[in-house]
């Protein structure tokens, strides 16, 4: 029997992805791809208008089209008390408009029909009567003197204004500005994007008229936390409901919130006594479904005369569409923006944040982000790049003098955040050194004096990910805690259940290996299930990097609650005291005597055949794990960018990674995050974005407007790591999934930055196409 | 309308509005469901399929054009129980995450191999840039490619390659 270092699959290897079988032979399981009995489709009408009232409704047509079952409007949906529903941030959103549409794209009726076909058709054939009001799509747009009300369904709302929310310190912020010898300021907007997954959102609601039963297939990140909701809003009794996440197709923040069409498809189900699938197209995706940032904001950086920071000042308005739906913890407005100070030692801080509504998408998720923190990063490496060059300080050397030092940890920042652990000149200088970052200096100027624009930008981010603690992060009163159950069979082999739900992270391999590691039951031994609400532990989901933060600190809890069983069944086996045991991964042996042992494999079959006397049977458990802090990974990044005077083009040349996330439990798959993520964030610098023209239509409704770099565009990356564990994780590891894309937008836009500061250029909003920055160039007369 | 059409090296017919998608044929009228839908606008590529050994985009194909021709899905990729060269490499190489995109991915990598047995991996980038992958930022995508390339190389001219005929 294979013990030791020797087993496969330990924390640390780069083993093959369990998963791959299905998804190589086109077996996956997605959303779109079953088929139930009797099983009817519905397609969604939706507004065309971003601000109208709702005059009538006229679904006689449609209704008398060939296969169509139902026609829902709001009027039928408002009878059963389901016109309206609860967000995740506390506000409510219209499932079916009843009075207004507030947004284009809203929900304004559905159709259920025998064949996805006749659905649309009869779509198409509703009839509806607007009134078009004036539409609002900016934050100062809805502050404006005589602004329309968009909520006028809420009582007491007088003005488009949603929340004003402030963190750190005021007195001594303003103090620190006051006698700083510098102050630097930039204003900049960070689009609104959207994480467009490959496959789009979508549910099969099946309600059993005689059991009551509602089993809900749904492309959810967090189904647990859905069933939930859906019991509040519904009324159904939660026994009664069984939310399935099959495999999901990408879903980096989109799939996180409660959707319309789940609730409209539920109802639709219940009331006609059959199945009812929905699946929103691309179009309806990008329009309709959770969008993120559009965030405008303005930071003030105070640096001494030593070109040390003093004090951070951040004012920003959140754009958040008609109705406030973010999804992110219950007690912060803004997400997680305050963690705004970064990599830095800032003596004080202060934030204040206006959330505003729009006639625009409401959504507000984090698009593989942890709640906000990539506006944040976004903000201050943008603010620290341009205060180097405005001091004319190296951008690294500004970065190292101001950094959280590595023996600060665990650091209180000015707003806060404890910082778990961190060496921050670590890993920037590994990136400075695969850049060969003093050369590229050097190549810089010389080319720059041949008249080339060229640059280099750096990103110093930290992030903080892995929600809980749970008394601080909560999602509608849930807890941002996690699961894990583990059953060990009699044979030694494995069953994982888990609360958290991949959407293409690898779950079913790195779980494993955490068993694996703790139990040295081999990872091909172990199958990893999730995302079943009637046989999974109850768990808050998979967005934000938590899954191993949270999920695999539980794993590793739990399979470290049967190993204390195992040993007391390897002692009554090998006729031994428990004390006088050694582990090795994978067995017990009698201290002095390695020959006498027990490996998990005969603990296992004896838990279920030969224990000692009064013990219970099997070798089962699970943990549920609250973590007493966030985890902290951090990194650097460098681009280096050339740009074409005459076109505007920018060509990313070199892009380093220098990511740190503690303990890398399969470092394949952890560089496959990084990967994707620095792809996304590439997407957004440079190409995503979502935005309307003064109707409040939706420009970038479809991927031929929607930007997503293809493998022509994309950079090729250069990836190196530093290792700092988290000192409070099992397993000493920190969250990565979302690292690169909060990280590396600020380094691709800096780059851009540098190159363009010799003529005066300090900001242009992302995403940086050859237009703005050929125009930016102009402006300044600067011509081929 | 009645169409016939070979899927995967078996003749398959259907009777379909000739409105169908090619897509939603395969999908929905054979339960192929290893092809998906992404986008609808012929952008995203994750409903690639071979058509006579080209690739095509099937939300951009209707059903009954295929009429007597010949369609390869990633059901046909894979002889019994053995992947594909091109399979494997994308298991070997980490090219896939989510594995929506795959699909497309490795028929554009089948079709490219064909014509092309040693590419480089600017040709390779060129070749997939017709698909969306937002999982992997491409760079394992190309080399699951090589790997395959490499593969095929290995073994004599015929033996190993993929393809539903």
């Amino acid at each position: 029997m294979a013990t030791g270092t020797h087993i496969h699959g330990r924390i640390g290897q780069s083993i093959k992805r369990h998963e791959d079988a299905r998804f190589l032979r086109g077996k996956g399981s997605y959303l779109d791809d079953f088929v139930l009995p009797d099983m009817l489709h519905m397609a969604i009408l939706r507004s065309p208008h971003a601000h109208a009232r709702l005059k009538s409704i006229d679904t006689a047509a449609a209704s008398a089209m060939p296969g169509v079952i139902a026609v829902v409007t709001g009027e039928l949906m408002a009878q059963h008390k389901l016109a309206w529903m609860p967000t995740l941030s506390g506000d409510t959103q219209a499932v079916l408009a009843t009075d207004k549409v507030r947004f284009q794209g809203q929900e304004v009726a559905a159709v259920v029909a025998e064949t996805k076909y006749q659905a649309e058709d009869a779509r198409d054939a509703i009839q509806v009567d607007y009134e078009i009001l004036s539409a609002v799509t900016s934050p100062d747009g809805a502050k404006a003197a005589g602004a329309p009300l968009i909520r006028d369904d809420k009582e007491g709302q007088k003005d488009n204004h949603i929340y004003r929310w402030e963190s750190g310190n005021e007195a001594t912020t303003k103090a620190a500005f006051a006698s700083a010898h510098k102050v630097v300021r930039l204003q900049t907007f960070y689009p609104r994007c959207h994480p467009a997954p490959l496959e789009t959102c979508g549910c099969i609601a099946d309600v059993n008229g005689a059991t009551g039963k509602a089993t809900i297939y749904m492309t959810s990140q967090a189904p647990h936390a859905i069933r939930t909701v859906f019991a509040l809003v519904t009324g159904l009794p939660e026994q009664n409901i069984r939310v399935i996440s099959p495999d999901i197709g990408g879903g980096f923040g989109n799939k996180v919130p409660v959707y319309p069409g789940y609730v409209v498809a539920t109802a639709a189900s219940l009331l006609i006594g059959r199945p009812v699938k929905w699946v929103e197209d691309r179009t309806e995706n990008l329009i309709s479904t959770g969008f993120a940032r559009d965030y405008h904001m303005t930071g003030d950086l105070a640096v001494d005369k030593d070109g040390k920071m003093t004090a951070l000042r951040v004012h920003l308005d959140s754009d958040n569409g008609a109705f406030f739906s973010d999804a992110q913890p219950s007690k912060f407005k803004a997400g997680l923006f305050h963690i705004v100070t970064g990599s830095y030692d800032i003596p004080t801080a202060h934030v204040t944040a206006d959330g505003y509504y729009t006639n625009k998408a409401p959504g507000g998720v984090a698009y593989r982000c942890s709640f906000r923190v990539t506006e944040a990063s976004y903000l201050i490496e943008r603010l620290v790049t341009n205060a180097a060059l405005e001091l004319g300080i190296d951008q690294a050397e500004f970065r190292k003098r101001n950094f959280i030092k590595p023996e600060q940890f665990p650091y209180t920042s000015a707003t806060g955040w404890v910082y778990d652990s961190g060496d921050y000149p670590k890993a920037m200088d590994v990136a400075l050194e695969m850049l060969g970052y003093d050369d590229m200096v050097k190549d810089v100027a010389a080319r720059r004096k041949k008249g080339e624009v060229t640059g280099i930008g750096i990103a110093s981010f930290t992030e903080v990910v892995g929600a809980g603690h749970g008394a601080e992060f909560d999602i509608l009163g849930l807890r941002m805690f996690d699961s894990a159950e583990l059953r060990v069979h009699p044979t030694g082999k494995a069953l994982l259940r888990m609360g958290v739900k991949s959407q293409g992270q690898g779950h079913e391999t790195t779980f494993a290996q955490i068993v694996t590691e703790e139990l040295g039951i081999p990872a091909n031994d172990i199958a990893v299930e999730e995302g079943d609400t009637d046989t999974a532990p109850y768990g808050l989901g998979t967005y934000a990097s938590r899954s191993t933060p949270v999920a695999g600190a539980a794993t590793a809890l739990v399979s470290r609650k049967l190993r204390d069983k195992a040993r007391k069944i390897a002692a009554h086996l090998l006729e031994a005291a428990e004390e006088d045991l050694e582990w090795e991964v994978g067995r017990f042996y009698v201290k002095g005597s390695p020959d006498r042992s027990k490996t998990i494999q005969d603990i296992a079959f004896a838990a279920y055949t030969n224990l000692p006397e009064g013990m219970e049977a099997g070798l089962e458990g699970v943990h549920y794990y609250d973590p007493p802090n966030m985890t902290y990974p951090f990194g650097t990044y460098a681009v280096v960018v050339d740009i074409d005077k005459g076109t505007g083009q920018v060509k990313v040349r070199r892009m380093v990674a220098v990511d740190d996330c503690g303990v890398r439990i399969n470092p394949m798959i952890v560089e496959g995050q990084i990967h994707g993520g620095l792809t996304e964030g590439f997407g957004i610098a440079f190409m995503e974005l979502i935005t309307f023209d003064a109707d409040g239509n939706c420009i970038g409704s479809n991927f031929m407007d929607y930007l997503i770099p293809t493998a022509w565009e994309t950079p090729k990356f250069e990836i190196g790591q530093t290792v700092t564990p988290s000192p409070h994780h099992p397993l000493g590891a920190k969250g990565v999934g979302e690292s690169a894309t909060v990280g590396s937008p600020a380094a691709f836009v800096n780059a851009v930055i540098d190159a363009l500061s010799p003529y005066g250029i300090t900001n242009i909003d992302m995403p940086i196409g050859p237009d703005k920055v050929w125009a930016a160039l102009r402006s300044k007369g600067v011509t081929e | 309308m009645k169409v016939t059409m070979r899927v995967n090296g078996v003749e398959r017919s259907g009777d379909v509005e000739p409105r169908v998608l090619l897509v939603d044929f395969l999908r929905t009228n054979l339960r192929q469901t290893g092809t998906h839908i992404g986008c609808d606008t012929t952008s995203c590529g994750a409903c690639t399929v071979l058509l006579d050994g080209e690739p095509v985009k099937s939300c951009t194909v209707l059903a009954v054009q295929v009429e007597g021709q010949s369609i390869t899905t990633v059901e046909g990729l894979a002889q019994g129980a053995t992947l594909s060269p091109m399979q494997d490499g994308f298991h070997q190489e980490h090219g896939l995450q989510c594995g929506f995109c795959t699909p497309g991915m490795m028929l554009v990598g089948t079709a490219l191999l064909k014509r092309n047995p040693n590419p480089s991996d600017e040709e390779i980038r060129w070749a997939i840039s017709g698909n969306i992958c937002r999982c992997t930022g491409y760079m394992n995508i190309v080399k699951a490619i090589q790997h395959a390339a490499n593969a095929q190389a290995k073994v004599p001219a015929g033996a190993g390659a993929v393809g539903g005929e």
